[in-house]
């Protein structure tokens, strides 16, 4: 195929409308007789509700209805897809009765003709509490004595999971030196710009049900919500318009759509939600919460030859779509870039009276890469070892590739030494840490911090996945040769209206502006899974790959025959069917699919019309990686931290754009530098939320970040036919453990050998208040 | 008083509006769901996000802490306003060009902060580009293309008036 727009940095196709304010949100879209819908939520962490008084908030102008959860009793549970076994699974109303469980669980929902009155009706409402102890802290809530989240539960512990790879007993024996070390992943709020939001409209006549919502999972929610409501599935139509970020919040089914579409129904009126922030805070799910304990088995000369990692996982007070599997993902992970052939990992998920945790941006991976680098840090400190040495020794080296780890994978391809030591050379290592010891006598604090990371992405084989791991896509050559592709996969800003075009411009020889991309409508397209775990571009790309292939081998047949030869002697490139003996004699693909309309001379059993549907199952997952680089200096003054240089080589496999490869490098190590530095779900010991909103809760600004120094190197994957292995999350993934290596390299002098994240000023001043060694 | 209708004049994009507002109603909703300007989005409502950012007079304000009432008699430009005759301006060129647009929900209040911005200082640094547009929140680039974006467009725009 040509390769015009492949790899090529490609402006994006969606710019023009965003640029222009010319999108549609799910708030931007009118309905005639659109009402509001808004909220009445918990105050209190854990409550019994002794009483709601709503005749107030009936009786006020504009107010159509007030619903309690009592008039929702016929809804179903708002859906968990993890089948842990043992998994304990509370029901989860999508509007609470008797009791709740964190603060911003929905009780009321009230219905007024307009937002600013449906807010005042739910002023007006009142709930009679009976506050009961919080659970909020995850080791209190394994504690034999603590209160229950759940009554019908003997315990907090919704369940157990271990993981076992080789003989890691026999491993910590054999080591010269066991290293030990708390760790904790704080929760985080995704925080989207957009928050969520839903439009339920109702049609009695064509009893139909669409929903507008901003979500990363249009086909999983029109089937789940058919379930909550007792609805045919092929009645209810789900619209992702454009999303305004996402981040693994929006890869849920929250209670919310099904109860607009309930309402909707009911009312026999259009209704709408839009999120505030502050309820985006409280009742989106939050990222992280892991408290763990980390040991490795090391030998003196930095090999690692076990890991335990033995975690609490903080999962909040109900289970959300995908709550309880996270941490498992860390788990299959642990290992990370390294040859460690003994392994063990025991998760105990536990209830707490906070909102519930589930996928945010990297999704259980961010906690192992962190863990595991981290740990290869520690090993440097006990033996006085370069930490990139360390992970030389322990790094799976390219020629071992398929790679099976301890942990159960198999690492498709790689050669983790190649950004390494790009890194490293863009970086001037060794000149930085000439520059430390220089500093470090002057009363400067410098350093230098290493991540050489591999994430696992591609999501995935259908197998390892709850509800299916494929993608799908259906591509059309229109009768004017112009091309359509309904794709499975939900985009949010990652861009694959261009990038999915590109692959097509290249495989048809057509121009990239005849190649429209849809998705996001359940209407429209085929049923695909979504956007999430870095899939789109791997797993979805590849079925509009698929697809075209599909169109072509039944192109060649039609060709042969208006072309009067047979099939064999077609060929296809360039946008033309031509004879391989004499390419004057040829077809155009526009041609040939105005044949294929008007089906006037087509070859016997040929099925008229140019369209092919591709289901593409992957037979793995792929495994990007690379190394970041991040030099620091900290100010004993202050605590305050600057960054001084940040490299990231990263390895994603084969590039379809480079422009939204860096820009998704760009966002994701901001992200992690929001975690790493100043980020944290902040709840107080009766579990409020005390950071929550945007004045409490630190997202990074452009005066917080670095100028990012950006490289790669290309190492295909087997996986899939174009070699793509998917990059949302190489970010959060990778920077993260850069950025705290590199701080506490630079507290070393203070005796200090971890920090937990946040390093926030405050922290970071109390540890450098003692004298240096 | 809250619920208390006020007519008001306001110029949006150089269009001259008469409308009977509630009081409490805030210009951010005032613009998008009386004058069906939909791009000026709304993030946090309470000033901190920088999505509903509009111009006002020729200064950014938030759109969310105001009262359309308050807007009487102003002169405002959204997101809207900026292109000229079915031509991008060149900020919104250079947004696009740079990749500084991932979901696009942040950008229209990005594009006036930078356009004030550049109305001030024509030829920004790096650094006070940085500064500059802080009072934006993206979560999907980590600002590195947007702030490509601001000097390419100070580039591109050279010593011509914003």
């Amino acid at each position: 195929m040509a390769q015009k727009y492949l790899g090529q940095a490609i402006k994006r196709t969606e710019d023009p409308k965003l640029v222009s304010g010319l999108g549609h949100f799910v708030d931007d879209i009118k309905l005639p007789d659109l009402h509001n819908v808004c909220f009445v939520r918990s105050i209190h962490a854990h409550a019994r509700i002794r009483g709601v008084d709503t005749s107030l908030a009936a009786a006020l102008p504009g107010v159509v209805k007030v619903f309690t959860g009592e008039d929702c009793r016929g809804i179903g549970s708002i859906p968990c897809a993890s089948s842990l076994q043992g998994l304990k699974v509370p029901h989860h109303p999508v509007l609470a009765r008797n009791k709740v469980r964190y603060v911003g669980e929905p009780i009321v929902a009230v219905v007024a003709d307009s937002l600013y009155r449906a807010r005042d009706a739910a002023e007006a409402v009142s709930v009679d509490y009976e506050p009961l102890p919080a659970v909020v802290d995850p080791e209190q809530a394994a504690a034999p004595n603590s209160t229950f989240v759940h009554e019908e539960f003997s315990d907090n512990v919704a369940y157990v999971w271990s993981l076992v790879g080789g003989d890691v007993d026999q491993a910590f024996k054999d080591a010269d030196r066991v290293i030990k070390q708390r760790m904790i992943h704080q929760r985080l709020v995704p925080a989207a710009m957009e928050p969520r939001g839903v439009i339920a409209r109702f049609l009695p006549g064509e009893k139909e049900l669409t929903l507008w919502s901003s979500t990363q999972i249009p086909h999983l929610m029109r089937t789940q919500v058919a379930i909550m409501l007792g609805l045919f599935e092929n009645r209810v139509r789900v619209i992702a318009p454009e999303v305004g970020g996402g981040f693994g919040s929006k890869l849920n089914v929250y209670g919310e759509e099904a109860l607009l579409g309930f309402i909707s129904m009911q009312l026999q009126k259009p209704v709408k939600w839009i999120e505030t922030r502050r309820e985006n805070f409280t009742a989106t799910i939050q990222g992280r919460g892991q408290v763990g304990d980390v040991e490795i088995a090391v030998k003196s000369d930095g090999r690692v030859l076990g890991i335990r990692y033995t975690v609490l996982a903080d999962l909040g007070a109900y289970l959300q779509l995908l709550t309880p599997a996270i941490p498992t993902l860390t788990g299959l992970m642990l290992t990370g870039a390294y040859r460690i052939p003994n392994v063990r990992m025991d998760v105990t998920g536990v209830f707490t009276n906070k909102v519930a945790t589930d996928a945010y941006r990297g999704a259980g991976r961010p906690e192992a890469t962190y863990i595991i680098e981290r740990a290869m840090d520690l090993a440097a400190l006990e033996f006085d070892l370069d930490p990139v040495d360390v992970r030389r020794v322990n790094l799976v080296s390219k020629r071992e590739f398929p790679y099976a780890t301890a942990t159960g994978l198999s690492y498709d391809s790689g050669n983790y030494e190649a950004p390494l030591k790009k890194a490293l050379k863009i970086s001037q290592y060794p000149r930085w840490r000439r520059h430390q010891v220089k500093e470090r006598k002057k009363g400067r604090y410098v350093g230098v911090g290493v991540s050489t990371y591999v994430e696992i992405c591609a999501l995935g084989p259908s197998p390892a996945m709850p509800a299916g791991g494929w993608e799908s896509a259906t591509v059309r050559i229109e009768p004017t040769g112009k091309i359509t592709i309904l794709t499975g996969v939900s985009p949010h800003g990652q861009g694959q209206e261009t990038s999915f075009a590109q692959i097509a411009a290249d495989m048809l020889g057509v121009a990239l502006e005849d190649v429209l991309v849809l998705h996001g409508d359940t209407g429209v397209v085929q049923y695909g899974i979504g956007t999430f775990g870095s899939r789109a571009t791997a797993v979805g790309g590849t079925a509009v790959y698929g697809a075209i292939q599909k169109i072509l081998k039944k192109g060649m047949l039609l060709a042969a025959h208006l072309l009067g030869v047979s099939r064999r002697e077609v060929q296809f490139r360039d946008g033309k069917f031509f004879l391989k003996n004499d390419p004057t004699k040829s077809i155009s693909l526009q041609d040939l699919a105005l044949a294929s309309y008007t089906a006037r001379k087509l070859p016997p059993d040929f099925e008229p019309g140019l369209a092919a549907i591709y289901f593409y199952e992957p037979t793995n997952f792929t495994f990007p990686f690379g190394t970041h680089v991040c030099v620091v200096e900290v100010a004993r003054e202050t605590g305050t931290i600057k960054i001084l240089q940040y490299v990231a080589v990263d390895d994603c496999g084969t590039i379809v754009n480079p422009l939204l490869v860096e820009g998704q490098i760009h966002g994701g190590v901001v992200q992690a530098l929001g975690q790493a530095f100043m980020e944290e779900a902040v709840y107080d010991e009766i579990g409020q939320l005390i950071t929550g909103e945007f004045t409490d809760y630190a997202i990074p600004r452009a005066g917080d970040v670095p100028w990012m120094q950006l490289d790669r190197t290309e190492t295909p994957s087997p996986v899939n036919p174009l070699g793509i292995k998917g990059v949302g999350e190489a970010g959060t993934i990778g920077a993260t453990p850069a950025l705290v290596n590199a701080v506490v390299d630079a507290l070393r002098p203070f005796g200090v050998r971890h920090v937990d994240m946040p390093l926030r000023p405050e922290k970071i001043w109390k540890l450098m208040q003692k004298e240096t060694s | 008083m809250p619920d208390e209708l006020r007519t008001i004049q306001v110029t949006v994009n150089g269009t001259k509006y008469d409308r009977q507002v509630r009081c409490r109603k805030l210009l951010s909703d005032f613009i998008r769901e009386d004058l069906r300007l939909v791009g000026t989005h709304v993030g946090c409502e309470h000033g901190i996000c920088g999505a509903c950012t509009v111009l006002f007079n020729g200064q950014t304000i938030r759109s969310c802490l105001m009262f359309a009432v308050q807007a009487d008699g102003a002169e405002i430009t959204t997101v809207e306003g900026l292109a000229r005759g079915g031509q991008l301006h060149p900020l919104q060129e250079a947004f696009w060009e740079n990749h500084g647009v991932q979901c696009g929900y942040c950008t229209p209040g990005f594009l006036l902060t930078a356009l004030e911005l550049l109305q001030r200082n024509p030829n920004p640094t790096e650094e006070e580009v940085r500064i500059g547009i802080a009072g934006n929140i993206c979560r999907c680039t980590g600002y590195q293309h947007i702030i490509e974006s601001v000097l390419a467009a100070a580039a591109k725009m050279g010593a011509k008036t914003v």
